[in-house]
């Protein structure tokens, strides 16, 4: 007995060294959270409830990126596509003054084929820019910005008729910068509100993340989500094996930007307020450092990172400006460096990735050379 | 295949092939690089570079009736498989889904009802169940939960060939080199299948190099040499040697070479090799010892795969190398390219629009820049900063127009991009390139691959006039071994790495033919 | 003689995004005319601006030249040279000596931390726009924290409230903003043209064009265009993007103080972040592509964008309100680097 108790003591340990491994990304962002927290001495009350909330609100968004990550195009910086598409809808429904839940249910129905229509049209420009997505989905991003811009700017009140004080700029063209959404506001989550012990739970839109997680592990299971699967690991070999790469690769994106459009609607019923011009900007850019903290690659992103990954993600964003002042007495120390903890995550992640495919890039390298020389040799 | 006959730009690579495989049998297609082999594939798969490149005459017929294939997916709706060299597998899949790669086995829910079929569930048990089967069939011991990352090489052509037996109906089973990348055991596991495989009626068309296979499980055997059909024999009536004669063929005249003022001789060695390997991706070199007289044509020749385009390549420095390097006595270290080149060497690379070339750049660039580099030729001295030295456009543009004259370069002048010219002006700018180094002994890789047969004699007499009228001493590496046969002073040939012997290019058939297929071991 | 086809050779020689623009330059040359805007002081805002930002076009030659591709981490280099600038002014220096000081302490910065990014660019082979890009961004975020809390003293540049911490935009005007574009200036056909601002512009395109024609600058080039080509001559393929990365981040510390001598404000914080695109965008529009770029393309991809850029705003100020230019630039930049990142085949 004695002796086989040692033994298993050390597997034990050399398990926990694997987790730890394994999840050192997630755990490194929980420490440096705890340790803002106990820095900071915060209320834990407000904690919680600030996180429950933003855990709520952000969710979806960032459960958009995965299917993109799974079918080999990595992360979709285009849902900001699908944001700008939540946020037209919402601004419509804003304008005919549709309040409550059947103002934010015509706001989904809304962006749903605007967001379809976007990802299609993203999806295509994707697939001809292949081993470049990201960098292409990004500028794709800045581009359709400077498109909403020019409708949304110029093109209400002028070619659009819309005759809206309340939301148009003094001169009747262009929307003002911030829209109340008042009308809707908080539709979703004061619908079925729970407060239990100073805790509240906005149930509606914690469940809707939930259902969101039981969709894509479903899809995981269907013919559709194989697919995903082959096209991610080699086009080729999926191409050969007959699966329509391009096709398939277009669905991924017209998933993720109808989704991200959605999580739009969602996050913004949540705020209250629509920054005209600016609330989309960011949605790519912290979704995706939110999953990347969860623990998920370019290349491998599961339900589980998305979920711990915003947790994570939000509860530095709430801490790292109160630790700021508490501890350099400039709140804004703490707003840079959390700024600059989201890009960095997201430049360690994009260059741990790329280093790992150029290792790929060489071995397959290797293989085609073998067959080039047989075919040539004919 | 009746009367197959296909000509690639005015080449006719198939001359009126005839070949039929029976339901059951195994048969052996066996020919040297160059023989047609592939082309012939091509044509039975319908891959679109045959369409491409201005179809076929003859005809192709399954199970009794003439059919046209249009697409490989054709093909295999047809009942015609291929197990390719290259893995089809996907690594993060499991034995099983990559056997049913798109082939799932689903069952309807309530979702793909109102949307389609995509949306089925996948239905694992009996995904399970056909996988078991099919790697049943092949009689092996693989778990079908495993998965694909981090196989044994074998296990995974296993898997590749389960794929192809599981598709419904399949009549005819293509292996293209099958064994190239398999250990001993693991070879002759993979033979007991195919035998396996015809038990149950499939017909088998089995491509390869290594003869002792064929003769072992082929039923016949059909020889291809030069797009034609030469024999087709049951092992039973042929031997090894036959078949090596028969793969090699005919008697090459070399008349008409001018003679030199002086024979090199092994007195005088310019470069001396000893237990030279290179790690160059399907071409390894494991081991090689090679002695170079001045003033000599070296080729080496040896069948694709054995390494023999490695040995160069290792020599320049390109490939991570090991083993002992000497130039006129002078050491050089493996792996540096600079050195090599700065010591009197100069390659022609096997890969010409790959590394040989800078296809977007003008020729006289082409031409001047490693020159430029490695001897600092070209450039107007800068003793300052030598690094930025300014490049003397009008000794560029004289040594350009200089050779476009004197290898007859066909362009439209020397700033023309290289990349429009034809493939035998391009091994031209490269030849320049080299001579632009003034190099003691050039190296050549596959002088004639991709460039039209009548340009292929010009290149070839270019090396014997600079070897005779310069006396430059070439290494000259080539798949054709009529071309070696035609040059060379000695022809050095390689098997499985290593040198298998060092022949004469007067040497009978037979004999370049058993040591390219390993089986005459002899000192060199 | 057929019009037709020698028109579409035309539109071919020139390419079809150089054509658009320099016609949609006709067309706000013409409005401007009509409107009777002063035609000499757009033609000069058009060459300042051109100048000031055009070496930070060149700086996109030696990355694309070298195979790196669009050196997105152009703000690596700009926050270097903010730092030379900034201590430049920290310690009071004017004219031509504040200017140069800032060069003098920008350049060896960017040196080391060109070398620093190039090492890890050789790494990510492949994928450098995208880490470059994201490696820009963290560098501007995690400077922002050094602007605050950086040992500067100077009342001039702190915020008053707290005496700490760098304020979002320094005025240069006290100590050498406009050095450049107030020296050499002259009269032409009534244009006011930015004697000093322009030679130093086109004297950098004058280095450059010589260096891609060295010893050196060739095996960059042939790194670039053919890297197995490269290594078979003897050429250190890494240590040529290296040197291409360390070119292009000191060019990003040179253009950052050139443009902000002529802007005439140190710009802070966020401002450097988003600083390579409209560099891509005017090198692209210039005939670049992601793998071949040259002198000439910056020359004329700045010239066409950037008076696009000046001319704008003013011309359509008289027809409309709001301030469409600032769509369009970002409408006509980010479409442009779209268009090449979509077009052809490449990466590896």
């Amino acid at each position: 007995m004695a002796l086989s108790r040692q033994p298993a003591a050390r597997r034990i340990q050399s398990d926990v060294l694997g987790i730890v491994r394994q999840n050192a990304v997630p755990l490194l962002f929980l420490a440096l959270g705890l340790a803002g927290v106990l820095a900071t001495g915060m209320n834990p009350y407000f904690l919680a409830n600030e996180t429950i909330n933003r855990l709520a609100r952000n969710s979806f968004l960032v459960l958009s990126l995965l299917i993109p990550v799974t079918a080999g195009l990595g992360l979709n910086f285009g849902i900001v596509l699908g944001a700008m598409a939540g946020q037209a809808a919402l601004i419509a429904v804003t304008h005919w003054r549709i309040p409550g839940l059947s103002g934010l249910g015509l706001a989904l129905a809304l962006c749903t084929p605007l967001a379809v229509g976007l990802g299609w049209f993203a999806g295509m420009i994707l697939n001809r820019a292949k081993g470049r997505e990201m960098i292409t989905s990004m500028i794709l991003g800045f581009f359709m910005n400077g498109v909403y811009q020019l409708v949304f700017l110029f093109l209400v009140g002028t070619a659009i008729p819309m005759r809206n004080p309340a939301m148009l700029l003094t001169q009747g063209v262009g929307l003002r910068n911030t829209q109340d959404l008042e009308l809707i506001r908080w539709s979703l989550d004061r619908l079925v509100y729970w407060r239990v012990s100073g805790f509240s739970f906005p149930v509606l839109t914690l469940l809707a993340g939930a259902a969101l997680c039981a969709v894509l592990m479903f899809l995981a299971r269907t013919k559709l989500g194989q697919d995903f699967r082959a096209v991610g690991q080699d086009m080729h070999v999926a191409e050969v094996a007959g699966i329509n790469v391009d096709r398939t690769r277009i669905i991924a994106v017209i998933i993720s930007t109808t989704l991200a459009a959605w999580g739009q609607v969602i996050f913004l019923q949540n705020i209250g307020t629509l920054n005209t011009y600016n609330s989309h900007e960011q949605v790519g850019m912290f979704a995706i450092a939110a999953l990347l903290v969860g623990g998920a690659t370019v290349a491998r992103a599961t339900v589980a990172n998305a979920l711990v990954g915003t947790f994570l993600f939000h509860l530095l964003f709430i801490v790292s400006p109160f630790a700021g002042q508490r501890l350099l007495g400039q709140p804004q120390v703490g707003e840079y460096f959390r700024v600059f903890v989201a890009y960095g995550v997201i430049a360690v992640a994009l260059g741990l990735h790329a280093w790992q495919k150029r290792q790929q890039v060489l071995r397959a390298l290797a293989r085609d050379k073998l067959a080039a020389a047989e075919v040539s040799g004919d | 295949m009746r009367g197959v006959t296909k000509e690639f730009h005015g080449n006719r690579v198939l001359n009126r092939v005839n070949l039929d495989v029976r339901p059951g049998e195994i048969h052996g297609l066996v020919g040297e690089n160059g023989a047609g082999k592939s082309t012939l594939m091509n044509i039975l798969f319908g891959m679109p570079v045959i369409r491409e490149t201005g179809g076929f005459q003859g005809e192709v017929f399954l199970g009794g009736q003439q059919v046209h294939v249009k697409s490989p997916f054709e093909a295999m709706s047809l009942g015609v498989g291929m197990v390719h060299q290259e893995f089809m597998l996907l690594p993060g899949f499991n034995v099983t889904e990559n056997i049913k790669l798109n082939r799932e086995a689903t069952r309807p829910n309530l979702v793909s009802r109102l949307a389609g079929e995509r949306l089925r569930t996948l239905d694992v048990p009996p995904m399970r169940a056909d996988a078991r089967a099919a790697i049943d069939r092949l009689g092996l011991e693989i778990d079908e939960w495993l998965p694909v990352a981090g196989m044994p090489v074998g296990h995974m052509q296993f898997v590749e060939i389960a794929r192809e037996i599981d598709k419904t109906g399949i009549r005819l089973l293509v292996f293209d080199e099958p064994t190239a990348v398999l250990t001993e055991s693991e070879a002759a596991q993979m033979l007991g299948a195919l035998k396996r495989l015809t038990a149950a009626g499939v017909g088998v068309l089995l491509i390869t190099h290594r003869l002792e296979e064929v003769l072992e499980v082929a039923d016949r055997i059909t020889v291809l040499r030069d797009g034609e059909v030469v024999a087709t024999r049951a092992p039973a009536e042929t031997s090894l040697e036959q078949l090596a004669e028969l793969m090699v063929g005919r008697k090459v005249e070399r008349g008409g070479l001018p003679a030199r003022a002086r024979e090199p001789g092994p007195e005088d060695r310019i470069l001396q090799v000893r237990r030279l390997t290179v790690q160059m991706p399907g071409e390894r070199v494991r081991g090689i010892d090679l002695d170079v007289y001045r003033g000599e044509i070296l080729g080496i020749g040896g069948l694709a795969g054995h390494g023999k385009v490695g040995i160069a390549n290792g020599i320049m420095g390109l490939y991570p190398a090991t083993g002992e390097i000497s130039k006129d006595g002078r050491q050089l270290t493996p792996g540096r390219p600079r050195e090599a080149l700065a010591a009197g060497l100069a390659f022609l690379s096997e890969d010409r629009r790959g590394v040989g070339l800078l296809l977007d750049e003008s020729l006289e660039l082409n031409m001047a820049l490693t020159a430029m580099q490695v001897k600092g030729a070209f450039l107007r001295p800068n003793p300052a900063l030598p690094a930025l030295s300014l490049r003397d456009e009008r000794a560029v543009r004289s040594f350009a127009e200089r050779m476009i004259k004197e290898l007859d370069i066909r362009c439209r002048g020397p700033e023309q991009v290289v990349r429009r010219l034809s493939g035998g002006n391009q091994q031209k700018v490269c030849v320049a390139r080299a001579l632009a180094l003034e190099p003691d002994l050039l190296l050549v890789s596959e002088p004639t691959r991709g460039i039209d047969v009548g340009a292929k004699s010009l290149v070839l007499d270019l090396l014997v006039r600079l070897n005779r009228d310069l006396g430059m001493t070439i290494i000259m590496t080539s798949s054709e071994l009529v071309e070696l046969q035609k040059i060379c002073d000695r022809i050095a040939l390689v098997y499985g790495g290593r040198l298998a012997g060092i022949l004469p290019p007067e040497a009978p058939a037979a004999e370049f033919g058993l040591t390219m297929a390993g089986k005459r071991k002899e000192a060199s | 003689m057929d019009v037709r086809g020698s028109l579409s050779r035309f539109a071919q020689g020139v390419g079809i995004p150089r054509l658009l623009i320099g016609l949609f330059l006709v067309f706000l040359f013409v409005v401007a005319y009509i409107q009777k805007l002063p035609m000499a002081m757009l033609l000069n805002g058009a060459l300042v601006r051109t100048a000031m930002n055009g070496i930070l076009v060149l700086a996109m030659v030696p990355t694309i030249q070298a195979g790196v591709g669009l050196n997105f981490g152009l703000p690596v280099g700009v926050v270097c040279g903010l730092v030379g600038a900034l201590l430049a002014m920290e310690h009071n220096l004017r004219g031509f000596t504040g200017f140069g000081t800032a060069l003098a302490i920008g350049i060896p910065l960017a040196a080391v931390a060109g070398l620093l990014y190039g090492q890890l660019l050789n790494r990510v082979k492949g994928q450098e726009m995208m880490v470059g890009t994201y490696v820009g961004f963290s560098v501007v975020a995690g400077m922002s924290v050094f602007w605050l809390l950086g040992p500067f003293r100077n009342p001039e540049m702190i915020w008053v409230v707290g005496g700490s911490g760098l304020r979002y935009t320094l005025t240069l005007s006290n100590h050498y903003g406009h050095v450049l574009n107030q020296a050499l200036n002259f009269r032409l056909l009534g244009v006011l043209i930015p004697g000093g601002l322009v030679l130093f512009y086109l004297s950098f395109c004058l280095l450059m064009a010589v260096f891609l024609r060295t010893r050196v600058g060739m095996a960059m080039s042939a790194a670039g265009s053919n890297p197995a080509f490269a290594a078979a001559s003897g050429i250190s393929v890494d240590n040529m993007r290296l040197l291409a990365v360390v070119l292009s981040t000191v060019l990003g510390a040179v253009g950052i103080v050139v443009y902000a001598q002529s802007f005439g404000f140190l710009q802070l914080y966020v401002a450097p972040m988003f600083m390579a695109f409209p560099s891509v965008a005017a090198i692209l529009i210039g005939g670049a592509s992601t793998r071949r770029a040259s002198v000439l393309n910056v020359i004329v991809g700045a010239l066409l964008f950037h008076t696009m850029l000046a001319t704008a705003l003013p011309v359509t100020r008289t027809l409309m309100e709001g301030d469409i230019s600032e769509v369009a630039r970002i409408i006509v930049s980010n479409g442009m680097i779209l268009y090449a990142l979509t077009r052809g085949r490449g990466g590896n």
